[in-house]
């Protein structure tokens, strides 16, 4: 028996030692689990140690199409804090230096501690005190700074304008939204991005690719140093330099030449589509967008009656008034209506709406040429009724609507021209369902009449009708408008580079043009000629619900190889001759001969001082 | 007396004490790699850590050449007289010592020096267990003997608690399984581990509920009933009641688990019926047969049954809100990332961020950037696990299992009762301190302030666990010597 017990108890140390080893397995297999399997600790580890610091590339710079620089960038000064660090020191005297009062001192360091404003605050890592010091405060600052322990400078950039025009076509810089980091991970909250203009639609072209520097960070946040010296850090990419077709010379007299006033000026080089200049007035300086003063101009901005940034030349819809007869013109050869020996009567208006609408004095009848040269309203009436009121060429009104309207988006009208900005707006080019719906589908051309000369349904942006003196020009074809020439080290989109043909063939352009240029030599806007340039163009005098006309005028020169083309509006600026067409003829003056003519002067000083606003804005 | 010198080096278990070196010296690497810092003093300037560890070290040889130096018998005499100044010190210090990180454990002897003296404890009271438990005619029988054992025990048990040092005065546990190996009865052992399963149980699922039944008093409960019925089969093993107690139970939860899926039963109520049942028949057969052991099952139901529904109570009442937390923490009851599991969590990241093979030496981003507090110290095999991987770590386990269960083999070939007592002391403290360490760092067990032998930085520690040690393999040493 005794030995019994003392054979038991020795067996005990197996009992002890399989504990041992039993303890051990699982440490074992714990251990292979934290370390081999598990890979959320690794991850863990990396978000602890290391501070992924964001390297800001510098953006893109924009020029004109000659090379003068036109948005920069500039150092500003962000006031960092890393509290931690501070230590008592004279509140007033740094209020002083960086012009804010004591009150909005503690406001600020109020709202730095916040956890709900502030939801990444740590007293060890920099907080923005300050953002986009002037560098004449930062001078200030600079002296002092080793007065004030905890707080740092942080470089940042921001855009700088050399001129203070083409505000809405530059566009400008501001902090990304919650959709565009949803849309696009690469930016990250606080982050900056275009919000309109070539900034916003080239923003991958001109934002460059950040980079990133691997910093080690203790358990308290301090930096310790590089990782592994740097060798897995990315250096920051700078953006693209763009170089813009806008003649900065052109936008800025049209800017001035339209000032004081609402509307539009669009130039456009037919050969190429590059936009020479585009106009919206009322226009704005685009430095006041940056710093910190943004926000309150922004918001100052908006509140603007006039509304300075609607891009009226993109998104403003308009209707083309008599600058959209070319464009029947067009169709009526295309399809048979007429031909240059069809002669339309006129007696004073269109004569099957007893004489409505009216019409101007010039001999009657009269042909398509003579028609464009006096803008005759009965011509296009009847070319109307001879089109879609004719049986035996469609069978319906609704189908020949639809074939207008074919010819019509052929030419850029009623849909998106595909501009390289954003905003743009489609106008609107009215269909046979449209109509059904309007008429109870009992219509016929006198119905629909006032879209033969350009009012009623029809509605177009300026770059529309600019766009329908390119393809005159060209004798038909466009290229799809676009304000960027060339980008630093890549090609602009195909889309830019092709001829976008209409459905009308090129032997009636060419009627067309004969018409545009009679309309100079000895029609409507006589008034734009300029020695030794064969301009050609339209006026328009389009009606509105409220106010006197719009004015408008669209053209191209010279007659032969034409170089530009133009369109001018003018809200509420009366008959297109009055005001369009000198203020076209401005411009065109500056544009091929470089200044103004001397004997253009006058003229200049007139517009650039005149007001030609709606009653209740002055 | 060149011959005596000569025979006391061959008759060294060198495997040991080639295994210390070995731990030792990993340990000193860790330390470099868990104190390294940017601006790194030198691993030789004894004002960093690696090199006041050398001076430890280093001292630690002059202390194992001291005690190889001495008479085998020496701890044996003085083993009582050992285990008085220890004691002595021991309280003195819970008086002296001043606040350090709330606890009252550290004697301050100078600018440089300061020790803790319940490192010291351990081998004193191992002595005089060892002492007591071999004098002539002892058995582990008698109330007497177990009381004043048990006294030897907690004494410096008691006083390590006073001086709020927790972690030091678990480790006492070991004794238990020096006292396991002599004869205790291994039912206390399993009492234990099933206090502490029942305590995790009832704690971990407090909150769950399984249909209408409370899942954490359903597996308790349950796990009482069916040990119970176990014991009871155990007591006879192959008799008709053992076949219907088995046939009661499995049938019963059967049809209650058929019947579930019709309507809703609580749980509860049949495992309560059952283990009423079972004790009813028990107490029927232990009067009827007059079977002693019944009732000790009996008494083992009664205990457990009540433990369980106390367990709230000393939860809430007797333990400290901290502990409380520690204990919730190392449960996944509670995620406090930036509080008490703080220490934890950032340990199983720095471990787990180690892979496979391990950041390399001083490479490691979590420790070198001070993720991990007490990093040198009670954590430093998050340093192994991170800058040696899942590699180095597995090896300073089996390291430590192959020591531990050396220790073990050698206690067990004692001719002494003394040496074999004292050997079983030192194996299972060991084994204590690496079981509540690694299992503290890897999220297994609460945190429990405990230094990793060899590995953690610190001299009291390293001396008490040489000490330890090496009188051991003094003993063993004289075993070879005669």
């Amino acid at each position: 028996m005794a030995t019994n017990v003392k054979y038991d108890l020795e067996r005990r140390r197996y009992i002890l030692s399989g504990t041992v080893l039993i303890v051990s397995f699982i440490f074992i297999t714990r251990l292979f689990y934290l370390q081999v399997i598990d890979n959320e600790y690794k991850m863990w580890a990396d978000s602890n140690a290391f501070l992924k610091k964001t390297l800001y590339p510098s953006r893109g710079m924009i020029y004109d199409r000659n090379g003068k620089l036109l948005v920069f960038n500039q150092p500003a000064y962000d006031v960092m804090l890393i509290m931690s660090e501070t230590k008592p020191f004279d509140t007033l005297d740094f209020c002083s230096s960086v012009r804010i009062t004591k009150v909005q001192f503690d406001k600020q360091i109020a709202e730095i501690k916040d956890k709900r404003q502030n939801p990444g605050y740590s007293a060890y890592v920099p907080q923005v005190f300050m953002k986009q010091l002037s560098a004449q405060d930062y001078g200030a600052l600079q002296e002092k700074l080793y007065k004030f322990p905890g707080f740092y400078i942080q470089n940042r950039t921001i855009r700088e304008y050399s001129y203070p025009n083409a505000a809405l076509l530059l566009g400008n810089i501001g902090e990304v939204s919650k959709q565009d980091i949803a849309g696009d991970n690469y930016y990250v909250q606080g982050e900056y991005s275009g919000r309109s203009g070539v900034e916003r639609s080239y923003e991958s072209t001109l934002r460059g690719e950040k980079g990133v520097e691997i910093l080690l960070r203790d358990a308290r946040g301090r930096i310790q140093g590089k990782y592994e010296n740097g060798n897995y850090d990315q250096p920051p990419v700078s953006g693209k330099n763009i170089k813009l077709s806008l003649n900065i010379d052109l936008q800025i007299l049209g800017e001035e030449l339209m000032s004081n006033k609402v509307g539009s000026i669009v130039m456009l080089e037919p050969a190429t589509g590059e936009i020479l200049c585009m106009v919206s007035a009322p226009s704005f300086d685009p430095g006041i967008l940056v710093g910190r003063q943004r926000g309150r101009n922004h918001a100052a901005l908006e509140a603007d009656p006039l509304k300075p940034l609607f891009d009226r030349s993109l998104m403003g819809t308009y209707p083309p008034g008599s600058t959209f007869k070319p464009a029947m013109g067009l169709i009526y050869l295309q399809e048979g209506v007429i031909t240059t020996e069809t002669h339309y009567s006129c007696i004073g208006g269109y004569p099957l709406l007893g004489a409505k609408p009216k019409c101007h004095g010039h001999p009657s009848p009269l042909s398509i040429i003579p028609a464009i040269a006096t803008s005759c309203n009965a011509f296009f009436c009847w070319g109307l009724h001879d089109m879609i009121d004719n049986r035996r060429r469609y069978s319906s009104a609704q189908e020949g609507l639809d074939v207008w309207r074919e010819h019509l988006r052929g030419m850029g009208y009623g849909r998106r021209l595909g501009i390289d900005l954003p905003g743009e707006k489609s106008g609107q080019i009215p269909n046979s369902k449209m109509y059904n719906r309007l008429y109870k589908n009992r219509w016929v051309s006198s119905t629909i009449i006032s879209v033969a000369i350009g009012q009623g349904e029809v509605l177009a942006t300026p770059i529309q009708m600019c766009n329908l003196a390119s393809t005159i020009a060209n004798r038909g074809y466009f290229y799809t408008p676009h304000i960027v020439r060339e980008i630093e080290g890549s090609t602009l989109d195909s889309i830019y580079m092709e001829k976008n043909y209409t459905s009308i063939d090129k032997q009636h352009y060419d009627i067309l043009a004969q018409g545009m240029r009679a309309a100079v030599t000895g029609g409507t806007c006589r008034g734009i000629a300029l020695p030794n340039i064969e301009i050609c163009g339209k006026t328009g005098t389009a009606q509105t619900p409220f106010g006197k006309d719009n004015s408008i005028f669209i053209g191209f020169a010279p007659y032969n190889n034409p170089k530009v083309a133009i369109a001018i509006l003018v809200e509420h600026g009366g008959f297109g001759a009055s005001v369009a067409v000198p203020i076209a003829k401005l411009m065109l003056d500056k544009y091929f001969n470089g200044e103004i003519s001397p004997e253009n002067k006058y003229l200049e000083n007139d517009f650039k001082n005149r007001v030609i606003l709606p009653r209740n804005a002055i | 007396m060149p011959y005596k010198k000569s025979s006391i080096w061959s008759a060294l278990d060198w495997f040991s004490i080639l295994l210390y070196i070995t731990m030792i010296i990993s340990g000193w690497f860790s330390i470099c790699g868990a104190s390294y810092e940017f601006e790194n003093v030198g691993w030789f300037n004894p004002s960093g850590r690696p090199g006041s560890q050398l001076i430890w070290i280093a001292l630690s040889f002059v202390l194992i050449f001291i005690i190889l130096m001495m008479d085998g018998n020496f701890f044996n005499v003085f083993a009582y007289a050992i285990y008085a100044i220890v004691v002595f010190v021991l309280i003195l210090t819970i008086f002296i010592a001043p606040d350090i990180k709330g606890s009252h454990s550290w004697l301050v002897l100078g600018p440089y020096l300061r020790i803790q003296p319940a490192e010291f404890a351990k081998f004193a009271t191992a002595l005089a267990l060892a002492k007591f438990m071999s004098a002539y005619g002892f058995r582990l029988k008698s109330l007497k003997n177990y009381a004043i054992a048990l006294s030897l025990i907690c004494f410096p048990f008691i006083c390590i608690l006073l001086q709020k040092e927790t972690g030091s005065a678990l480790i006492f546990m070991a004794f238990f399984l020096m006292l396991y190996r002599e004869g205790m009865s291994g039912y206390v052992l399993l009492a234990g581990i099933n206090a502490i399963t029942f305590f995790v149980i009832s704690l971990k699922y407090s909150e769950s509920i399984v249909g209408i039944t409370p899942l954490g008093e359903m597996i308790t409960l349950g796990l009482v009933q069916i040990i119970t019925v176990i014991l009871g089969c155990i007591v006879k093993p192959n008799s008709l009641q053992t076949k219907i107690f088995i046939g009661i139970t499995v049938g019963t939860y059967t049809l209650a688990y058929i019947a579930s899926e019709f309507i809703p039963i609580n749980f509860i109520w049949v495992t309560s019926g059952l283990l009423i049942g079972t004790i009813g028949g028990l107490i029927f057969l232990a009067i009827k047969n007059w079977i002693y052991n019944y009732l000790l099952v009996i008494l083992f139901a009664g205990i457990s049954v009540g433990f369980i529904y106390s367990v709230d109570y000393v939860f809430d009442k007797m333990l400290e809100p901290h502990q409380q937390t520690r204990i919730k923490v190392s449960l996944g009851l509670e995620d406090d990332p930036r509080g008490v599991g703080y220490n934890v969590n950032q340990s199983k990241i720095a471990i787990g961020s180690g892979g496979f093979l391990g950041k390399g030496f001083l490479n490691g981003t979590q420790t070198k950037l001070k993720y991990v507090p007490e990093q040198d110290t009670d954590f430093i095999f998050c340093t192994v696990g991170e800058e040696k991987g899942f590699m180095g770590s597995s090896i300073v386990i089996i390291l430590f299992t192959i020591f531990i269960i050396r220790l073990y083999i050698l206690a067990e070939k004692q001719k002494t009762v003394f040496a074999r007592i004292y050997g079983y002391c030192v194996a299972s403290i060991f084994f204590i301190h690496v079981l509540i360490n690694i299992g503290m760092v890897t999220g297994i067990t609460p945190v429990i302030g405990i230094p990793l032998p060899f590995f953690s930085y610190g001299g009291s520690s390293l001396w008490g666990f040489t000490l330890l040690l090496f009188i051991f393999l003094r003993l063993d040493a004289t075993r070879k010597e005669r």
